[in-house]
């Protein structure tokens, strides 16, 4: 292992401008694609808040007994697409008016009675707050002899998913271009290298050397370059961050997990790419 | 230690580089292959090292037969080669003495028995004091003794040279023909690739010549009181 990475090391040395450009190569295929990353998981954080507020109201008829809404809140607690379901009596309904249709003051003030409904508000769980599932838990609700009326705003809906599915789409189709771009780019990049040394590897083979000893070193060689290379990405990305952060718009920037992650996929990448150029090579001499 | 049965070689395109090229060399022997360029002395060698099969007929070196030899086999039948060419194929950026150790450490070779090993083989061909000196800064008659040593330093039991005085001055021929003669002496056996006849006549060891990818020429059959080597 010591003769390993001292080989791999060496080759830093050796050639240090051909190393420092596959770094920068590498770095710049990852900070390319962990903007895009960065950009899709801040637009899934933002429609995460918006889908947050999808939500079912189930108005209930005038004299509903308290003890029949409060069995209809466990009934419906227990399906699988909610989350929580929420109470709302008449006079909270009145007061909760009062409080955000202030203009509508002295409309309230010059009532008799109430005339809101009381009514159970149903949020759903991450995962159901599509249009399909929201419209089959109204449904069901519909199904309950106290349900008045049901109401989820399904134009807004519709067009959350639509939102939702046109990101994802072009999420992937982006999201995916720019990863094979950056797998070609490392994968070119570490070829480089090992092509630069073919002379030593063909010596290697000539005094005797197995693959496996051939190929350890430049696996070495390429998960440095990758990790570097990663580090590198995840530093840029921080910094394009911070500078769009301050002037441009909120967001948030990777998980230690997810930095960690694309510092991996650096590393697995240049693995990958070392192992396939030199098998490749051990192949052709 | 070397035969070859009916060998044949054929090359994509079906360009035939050897025909049925059958000789046998025994522990020890010194033995030239000449012939022109294209001959075939190349090939020759390379199917001695492995690095290409025959196409029909066995090539059988120190107990590996081409008929069963498996691709992870391959660099323990190295190992049991040295090999030496015209071009010296030294690493530029390590040592004389690194170059010589690098052959040892690809076959796992205990740490502290490579440096003095190293350094042994190349006092053993006159470059002792020039153990730290990289490719670059040795003349090429020097590289070739480097070569040389790296390609003894395992110890093998036969040492392949392709046309190892290709790229040196006549004195400098001298000297690593006189040192393959002396490795000779002390009991590896030599298979050297070249067509300077001059070195061919200076002795008398014995001559394989090849033409057209044919042996046309071994003096062990052709001139039996040539076949042994003079020591």
């Amino acid at each position: 292992m010591r003769l390993v990475m001292r080989e791999a090391l060496l080759s830093f040395r050796r050639s240090p401008a051909l190393s420092a450009l596959s770094v920068t190569t590498i770095a710049f295929a990852l900070f390319v694609f962990g903007l895009f990353a960065l950009t899709a998981l801040n637009l899934r954080n933002a429609l995460t808040q918006v889908e947050e507020r999808v939500e079912i109201v189930m108005y209930l008829m005038r004299g509903t007994p308290v003890e029949a809404a409060t069995m209809a809140i466990g009934d419906i607690e227990s399906f699988p697409e909610v989350s929580t379901v929420t109470f709302v009596t008449e006079d909270q309904a009145l007061d909760r008016a009062r409080r955000e249709l202030v203009e509508l003051q002295g409309v309230f003030d010059d009532l008799s009675a109430n005339p809101l409904p009381a009514s159970l508000e149903i949020r759903l769980a991450p995962g159901y707050r599509d249009v399909t599932h929201v419209r089959a838990v109204a449904e069901r609700l519909r199904g309950f002899r106290f349900a008045e009326d049901i109401r989820f705003g399904d134009d807004w809906v519709t067009k959350l998913d639509r939102l939702r599915n046109v990101a994802g789409a072009v999420g992937f189709v982006i999201g995916g271009a720019f990863a094979v771009a950056a797998v070609i780019i490392i994968g070119t990049t570490i070829r480089m290298s090992v092509m630069h040394r073919s002379r030593e590897i063909e010596i290697m083979r000539l005094v005797g050397a197995t693959d496996g000893f051939i190929r350890r070193p430049f696996l070495v060689d390429g998960a440095i370059k990758g990790s570097l290379g990663g580090t590198i990405a995840i530093g840029l990305c921080y910094a394009a961050f911070v500078l769009l952060a301050n002037n441009v718009l909120q967001g948030s920037f990777f998980s230690t997990q997810q930095a960690t992650l694309l510092v991996l996929a650096g590393m697995a990448l240049g693995l990958a790419a070392s192992s396939l150029s030199v098998g490749r090579h051990l192949r052709k001499i | 230690m070397i035969r070859f049965d009916g060998v044949f070689k054929a090359y994509p395109k079906g360009v035939l580089a050897l025909k049925e090229v059958t000789f046998h060399l025994a522990k020890g022997e010194f033995v030239f292959l000449t012939g022109h360029s294209g001959a075939g002395k190349s090939t020759v060698l390379r199917l001695v090292y492995a690095e290409e099969l025959p196409t029909s007929g066995e090539v059988r070196v120190s107990g590996f037969s081409t008929a069963r030899l498996m691709r992870r086999e391959v660099p323990r039948l190295r190992r049991r080669i040295g090999i030496v060419f015209q071009d010296f194929r030294l690493l530029e950026d390590r040592t004389a003495e690194e170059n010589v150790a690098f052959a040892l450490e690809v076959t796992g070779a205990r740490r502290s028995i490579i440096a003095p090993k190293a350094t042994r083989v190349l006092a053993q061909v006159g470059l002792a004091a020039k153990s730290q000196a990289y490719p670059r800064e040795l003349s090429g008659g020097e590289q070739q003794r480097v070569a040389i040593a790296r390609a003894l330093v395992n110890d093998p039991p036969v040492l392949l040279a392709d046309e190892p005085t290709g790229n040196l001055d006549e004195r400098a021929s001298r000297g690593v023909f006189q040192l393959l003669r002396d490795i000779n002496a002390n009991g590896t056996a030599v298979v050297m690739a070249t067509h300077d006849l001059d070195i061919v006549r200076q002795t008398n060891y014995r001559v394989i010549e090849l033409q057209d990818g044919a042996v046309v020429f071994d003096s062990a059959v052709d001139e039996p009181e040539r076949g042994r080597a003079v020591r």
